[in-house]
């Protein structure tokens, strides 16, 4: 493993007028190391995973990502087409909602395949089993690899969602509620699927949630947000097992009362 | 042998005539002159001045004349004329303020200083078609003569803009108002584009846009607080000169919504304003392009903009209607290649297709 | 058909008050401005001051503006659409140029020095000085992919083509070949990709390393783009699935030319099909050709 942090994150602030969406956050990730970021409704969670993602621009604070050409950079330093790269090449990003990271016009294979034409794949045949194999490795029935995802039901949607940023190999996926709006067997299929991913891809992961059974599959380390700031920071075992700040320890008595 | 059609020439020479032909119709029923159309027909003359953006009447009545009375087609003519005239420059901004009214209603205030003015309306008509104006020649009473207001009538916006109620409007820049007929519209447009767009947009497409913000497509909650009607004058700056000399003077309609505003992290909540002005009496284009205008403005607002009305590429893009014409009707024009391209395509894909079949057929 | 014979059909006289060519020299000069940048940047689509034409959008304003631009007093004008002289369309721009500037027009694509195109290229090589200029309705080519001309110049911007390639990717998944006839999209000088007009795709090789200028315009929207002579032009496609014109399974019936684009002509109502030439200069000269040889 590199010595370098994969991200490096430093005083990030977003202000929404006076709403403070999220303040002073900082944190290192690391290559392969999958972070979880909790907290309740409006603690500013997607927010945080916008800025880190490039999509939403802080209004104050450093996030550094480690580009395979030069090393650290600020991402917002960056020229557009540089970060549009990004975004389309070593990133990935799974939506809450799949209408947003999908086109429900286009067929599955499409959808799946989108990254590698993006980038000059011109041989049809050879995209079409890349993306075949990527559909069984999110286990869609690869029969199904013409037909629109808008014919998916919502958990499909997700795996597509997944298949279709995976396939460009990236080192860093930003995961927003991947289980959210999915019933309780679903989910526990799907977060299965995304740990075994991450672990034979290697790639590094931010996953937001506010469901501390995700985090606890999935995360090596933990966040706790409340009122946009991060209250605790630690490896997931320790913050669900002996959590020390007041809000983490309601977070994770009321789950354990259920 | 087969020869394809030819005569293409042949053919529009002789439509040529047809139309004029049919234009002048019976020849036994007089013919209409220009004065008859300017002085009865007025608002047709109006919404061609206002959409082909000329003010000159007597060519709008030419226009309406020779399109034998498709609005559309004579916004087009006017336009085409106009786009060859030289440009000296641009006029002062006309001040509605010191307008001549001849109707000025609010429906914010019951009494507002200078008072309501009906004026020429078709309001509080009941329509009922009236078979006196059948019959040529019957006398009109004459109406009373209106007191004329000898002190100009300040508009109910800047009423309201002195306690700060309602936004100032100010330029954006000190740039040159632009101009749409002479440079591409770029996204996002300044308000001067977006507003030179709609006042030359067509009026029904304007109405339906406004019409559905009504229904819940993006509601601003409008008031209409004020609507005037009368005559400005046109003043030019001259370069020789450097003071403004008056040209003349144009009839306009102006209308000025007044909508709610909650306010944002910059603006305390007040009153926006969404602004229609056109050439001649146009009410409902100027009502219409006013709710429009304060659609348009939810981005520049931090509201959401998810209706058609607040879109603005789509409303600006689609408000043309000599564009919107012109393209639409070019369906007209032949298109056999393509066609024929298309049906090459079909018929090797129907092929490719029923042998697929067979093959399945046999396998069985 | 010669400019005294166009004038004759249009009234013989004189259009007094307009300058040669219908646009005021500023104008011209504005759109020149925009043709040497489009010629600069190839397949860039330049926007430019449309201005409005006594000639409906949608029928050629954008065509009839560059041509107006570039025309000059010993310029030889051919006008088509569909690939004839003699469709309505061509005549009435035809008539136009005639009536505004007085200039020379033709029907030979050899004889012609600058030819206003709707919908065809002609199948006679062009040659160099010749210029082509093309009426555009939607010079946009992702436009049909991503509405939004914001989104659309920034894609063109970064070049950020994935999603054409993709919408060519739909079509082999669902019809087993890419299915566009015409308006097929082509990249220009490995850079930009371009709407080629709603020319059929047997037309798009005859784009490629032509000798000739290439220039399009769109009234409506506004934009003027161009491919100077000699540019790569590549229609897209996929290694596996090649680009393929149209075949036809016969020859013109009127001079038994294999080569060209062929019209299908429907004869009567029991299916009754002949095909002919789109390029009626072609077969005119075609069988004026057979006819020396049959008579030599
Ligand atoms: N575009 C925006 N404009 C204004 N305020 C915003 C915007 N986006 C988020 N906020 C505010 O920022 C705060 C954090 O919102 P955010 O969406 O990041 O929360 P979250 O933790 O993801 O919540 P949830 O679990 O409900 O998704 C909230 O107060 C929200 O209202
Ligand atoms: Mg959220």
């Amino acid at each position: 493993m590199t010595e370098r942090p994969i991200l490096r994150v430093r005083g990030l602030t977003r202000l929404y007028g006076r709403t403070v969406a999220c303040r002073n956050v900082s944190f290192d990730l690391w290559p392969g190391e999958v972070l979880g970021v909790v907290g309740e409704s409006g603690a500013g969670k997607t927010t945080l995973l916008k800025c880190l993602s490039a999509q939403v621009e802080p209004t104050d604070g450093t996030i550094e990502y480690d580009t395979r050409a030069d090393g650290l950079v600020d991402v917002f330093a960056l020229s557009e087409p540089a970060r549009r790269m990004l975004l389309r090449t070593d990133w990935g990003i799974v939506h809450q909602n799949p209408r947003d990271g999908l086109h429900m016009g286009v067929s599955a294979g499409g959808n799946v395949g989108e990254r590698l034409m993006a980038v000059g794949a011109r041989h049809y045949g050879n995209i079409r089993s890349e993306v075949l194999d990527w559909l069984d490795r999110v286990e869609i029935d690869t029969g199904r690899i013409d037909d629109r995802p808008d014919t998916f039901s919502g958990g499909m949607q997700q795996r597509v969602q997944i298949a279709r940023n995976l396939i460009s190999r990236p080192r860093l996926l930003f995961l927003d509620e991947p289980t959210g709006g999915l019933d309780v067997s679903v989910q526990a299929r799907l977060l299965d699927l995304l740990r075994q991913l991450v672990a034979s891809t290697g790639v590094a992961a931010i996953v937001v949630t506010h469901d501390l059974g995700v985090v606890r599959l999935l995360a090596h380390r933990l966040m706790v947000m409340r009122g946009g700031e991060v209250v605790e920071h630690g490896l997931t075992d320790q913050v669900l097992d002996d959590p020390q700040h007041a809000y983490s320890q309601l977070l994770v008595s009321s789950i354990l009362q259920v | 042998m087969y020869v394809a059609v030819k005569g293409g020439e042949r053919a529009i020479e002789n439509a040529h005539r047809l139309l004029a032909e049919e234009r002048r119709g019976d020849p036994a029923v007089p013919e209409l002159t220009l004065a008859q159309i300017d002085q009865q027909l007025a608002h047709a003359v109006d919404r061609v001045m206002t959409e082909g953006s000329l003010y000159d009447r007597e060519l709008a009545a030419l226009a309406v004349k020779q399109a034998r009375g498709d609005l559309i087609e004579a916004i087009f003519l006017l336009r085409a004329y106009r786009t060859t005239l030289p440009r000296f420059g641009a006029s002062e901004p006309v001040d509605t303020g010191e307008m001549v009214v001849r109707r000025r209603i609010s429906a914010t205030f019951k009494d507002i200083p200078g008072g309501q003015v009906l004026g020429p309306t078709f309001d509080y008509t009941h329509r009922l078609l009236d078979f006196t104006l059948a019959a040529e020649g019957a006398p009109v009473a004459a109406a009373e003569e209106a007191e004329q207001s000898v002190a100009a009538m300040p508009r109910v916006t800047d009423i309201l803009g002195r306690d700060g109620l309602f936004e100032a409007e100010t330029a954006e820049d000190d740039a040159p108002v632009g101009d749409v007929t002479r440079d591409p519209l770029e996204f996002p447009a300044d308000r001067d584009l977006r507003l030179q767009v709609l006042a030359r947009g067509d009026e029904g497409f304007l109405l339906a846009l406004g019409y559905s913000t009504q229904r819940g497509y993006g509601n601003n909650h409008p008031f209409a607080g004020e609507i005037r009607l009368g005559e400005v004058d046109v003043e030019f700056v001259p370069e020789e000169l450097g003071f403004p000399v008056e040209l003349g003077e144009v009839t306009v309609t102006e209308c000025q919504m007044v909508n709610q505003f909650k306010g944002s992290a910059t603006m305390p909540p007040q009153f926006t304003r969404g602004y229609g002005l056109t050439f001649g009496h146009c009410e409902r284009k100027a009502m219409s392009m006013a709710l429009v205008d304060r659609a348009l403005r939810a981005r520049e607002l931090g509201e959401e903009a998810a209706a058609p009305a607040q879109d603005e590429e789509f409303v600006l893009a689609h408000a043309d209607n000599v564009q919107a014409t012109g393209f639409v009707e070019h369906l007209k024009l032949p298109h056999y290649v393509d066609f024929q391209a298309e049906l090459v395509m079909v018929r090797a894909m129907r092929d490719a297709a029923e042998q697929d079949n067979s093959r399945k057929v046999a396998a069985e | 058909m010669t400019s005294d014979e166009t004038t004759a059909a249009f009234g013989a006289e004189h259009v007094a008050g307009y300058n040669f060519a219908y646009l005021d020299e500023q104008t011209k000069r504005m759109i020149r401005r925009a043709i040497l940048k489009a010629i600069a940047i190839p397949g860039y689509q330049v926007p430019f001051g449309s201005r409005e034409m006594p000639l409906p959008y949608g029928w050629g304003t954008g065509g009839i503006q560059v041509t107006a631009s570039v025309i000059g007093p010993d310029d030889v004008l051919k006008v088509i659409d569909q690939g004839a002289d003699d469709t309505t369309n061509a005549v009435s721009i035809r008539a136009f140029f005639a009536k505004t500037t007085g200039v020379a027009t033709t029907e030979r694509t050899a004889e012609a020095t600058l030819i206003q195109t709707r919908h065809r290229i002609p199948e006679t090589p062009l040659r160099e000085g010749q210029v082509l200029i093309y009426q555009v309705p939607i010079p946009e080519p992702l436009r049909w992919l991503e509405p939004r001309e914001s989104e659309t110049r920034k894609m063109h911007a970064l070049a950020e083509y994935g999603v054409m390639q993709v919408s060519l990717y739909e079509d082999i998944a669902r019809y087993g070949r890419i299915a566009k006839a015409y308006n097929y999209p082509v990249r220009v000088h490995a850079r930009y990709i371009t709407s080629p007009s709603p020319i059929p795709k047997f037309d798009n090789p005859k784009m490629d390393r032509n000798p000739a200028i290439q220039l399009f315009g769109a009234g409506r929207e506004r934009r003027i783009y161009a491919i100077p002579p000699y540019t790569a032009v590549e229609s897209l496609d996929f290694d596996d699935y090649p680009f393929t014109v149209e075949q036809w399974p016969e020859s013109c019936a009127l001079c038994g030319a294999t080569d060209s684009f062929l019209d299908e002509i429907v004869t009567n109502d029991k299916g009754g099909r002949m095909f002919i030439c789109s390029d009626t200069d072609y077969c005119a000269g075609r069988r004026a050709e057979n006819g020396e040889e049959t008579a030599a």
